[in-house]
């Protein structure tokens, strides 16, 4: 009876859940959906804490306790820009939690497994481990604790193969005879080591693939998890976990034109050489605070590009502040947001929107790039290899294919940026040399806030 | 030799799988970091596995690691949630 009302429980959660995920569809019903998902979470816990088997709560309430305490200041404190982080992170946490439950069911039951419970522990066990490990490395790079830049050496792809054939093998083994205990933990140690070295020479630029992909790793493993301990309502959450980060390295591939084995395999991010003789030999045209407070003043609409380095330079604040003097000109305002723009899928979005910009001023990619054929003036601020016109022109550039914003189709864009240095991808940007481009020289913030300024007298 | 239970739990996965592409295909990109967070929060769920291994007295292998376990989920929940509400209390519409 008490079985069957905690399978009742856990459908209501799941339906809020989903509920609750259909919500982010739109900005106005996004908190409210949340809280339907709260409201689920809490029901499934509350109800799991009646389950018959449950003896003593000391290391029950101990934990909660704990992760309260952990989980909280981490979630109200972070800056905003340190979000991809706490997320790869939490991919970590989740993992960690299904690894060391399945190591828990496979000490208790060892021998006694069918072949089936075996492969189900073996593969959550081994999917738990790797999301764990690599996850950390995923946020030791985005932190900087790791170098950014992709580590690579010689046989890489041919060593991580091998690993995973081994660990495929010894989950055969345990298949073949459950009670091989070393078959087991030397799976975990080999998938831990896995974790580690597929994230190894990913460089800081595939960053928000591999948040996505990790996202569906994390929502796998929970999905295994429910299998091993049959346990609907975390196959469900799983399962839309793992096709919500399936469904985001997708388009993250797609706004890179890369696939992604070429992500995972492929160890973008190094700067590659250039063919020498092609650069620094076109002039462009610099302009001043004060010739670039003219145009933008006497434009009917500005679209800003920002990219980020706007970010790393804390200059969203002050980029707001000139988009305010621009609307009281008059002036129309809008914002165009490539989807790598940030360092996770909707990244800049939330940095832009921390900094008090509408979230109707903000166009993705697809809304914005029809729009600036009628655009006055675009102001790129920060933004390099996602403006670039080679990943349209040059076949020969890496980035060739690329999707990117064509701000070039304006009437007229000014470029801020600290100087002539190529970018991430250490690529050279076309656009910079064009006939209607204007480059100012500087801090992005510095020269925003000298750009608000001149507009405000 | 394979558990109809888990094809039962096969038919759930697979179906939850096709459902989580329509509902997540319909989320305004806008909110893809939100969304990172809430789908977090979600798995978090796996808490409801690991209260039962920390507090069933399996043994004290079993509760040490059901014990970490609360707390790693526990901070997936607590600080998924917290962090999806502050981020979507930013986003605003213009006046």
């Amino acid at each position: 009876m008490q079985r069957t009302l905690l399978q009742l429980f856990y459908l209501l959660s799941a339906i809020l859940f989903i509920l609750g995920l259909r919500g982010l569809s739109h900005p106005r019903t996004a908190r409210r959906g949340m809280f339907l998902a709260e409201l689920g979470m809490l029901l499934a816990i509350v109800g799991t804490l009646f389950h018959h088997e449950i003896l003593s709560y000391r290391w029950i309430v101990a934990g909660l306790v704990l992760g309260t305490v952990i989980g909280a200041p981490l979630a109200l404190w972070i800056p905003m820009t340190a979000v991809p982080q706490r997320t790869a992170l939490s991919h970590s946490f989740g993992a960690l939690a299904a690894a060391l439950i399945g190591i828990s069911e496979y000490a208790r039951h060892g021998a006694q497994l069918g072949a089936g419970r075996a492969v189900v522990i073996g593969i959550e066990v081994m999917l738990g481990s790797l999301t764990f490990t690599g996850s950390l490395m995923a946020a030791g790079k985005l932190q900087g604790t790791i170098r950014g830049f992709p580590i690579t050496y010689r046989g890489q792809n041919f060593g991580n193969l091998a690993l995973l054939g081994g660990m495929v093998g010894l989950v055969v083994a345990m298949a073949l005879m459950p009670g091989a205990g070393a078959a087991f933990y030397v799976m975990v140690g080999l998938a831990l080591v896995f974790g580690v070295l597929l994230v190894l020479p990913i460089g800081a630029a595939d960053m928000p693939v591999v948040i996505a992909l990790l996202n569906s790793y994390a929502g796998l493993t929970d999905a295994a998890m429910g299998f091993m301990l049959d346990n609907k309502i975390q196959i469900i959450t799983g399962s839309l976990d793992g096709s919500s980060g399936f469904i985001l390295s997708i388009l993250m591939c797609r706004a890179m034109n890369r696939s992604i084995t070429n992500v995972l395999f492929g160890a973008f991010g190094q700067v590659k050489e250039l063919p020498a003789g092609e650069k620094a030999t076109k002039p462009v045209r610099q302009t001043t605070v004060e010739e670039a407070a003219e145009i933008l003043g006497t434009a009917r609409s500005v679209v800003f590009v920002p990219g980020y380095g706007m970010a790393v330079s804390q200059a969203q604040h002050r980029v707001r502040e000139l988009a305010d003097a621009l609307k009281k000109k008059g002036v129309s305002v809008r914002y165009g947001i490539h989807p790598v723009a940030g360092r996770m899928p909707g990244h800049m979005n939330v940095l832009l929107a921390e900094a008090n910009v509408p979230y109707d001023e903000l166009y993705d990619m697809d809304q914005i790039n029809p729009q600036f054929a009628e655009t006055d003036v675009v102001v790129v601020v920060g933004a390099n290899d996602v403006v670039n016109p080679a990943a349209k022109r040059e076949r020969a550039s890496p980035i060739y294919g690329m999707p990117i914003l064509e701000v070039e189709k304006a009437r007229v864009v000014i470029v801020s940026k600290r100087s002539l240095n190529p970018g991430f991808a250490g690529i050279d940007n076309g656009l910079y040399y064009n006939d209607n481009t204007l480059m100012l020289f500087g801090d992005a913030k510095d020269s925003m806030i000298k750009l608000a300024n001149a507009l405000k007298e | 030799m394979i558990d109809p239970a888990l094809i039962g739990d096969l038919y759930v996965f697979v179906l939850a799988g096709f459902l989580g592409y329509q509902v997540i295909s319909r989320v305004s990109p806008l909110l893809h970091t939100p969304l990172m967070s809430a789908t977090n929060a979600i798995s978090g769920i796996s808490l409801v596995g690991s209260l039962v291994v920390a507090g069933a007295g399996y043994g004290p292998l079993s509760t040490a690691l059901g014990f970490i376990a609360v707390i790693a989920s526990t901070i997936n929940v607590v600080g998924g949630f917290l962090i999806t509400d502050r981020i979507l209390k930013m986003f605003k519409a213009s006046r």
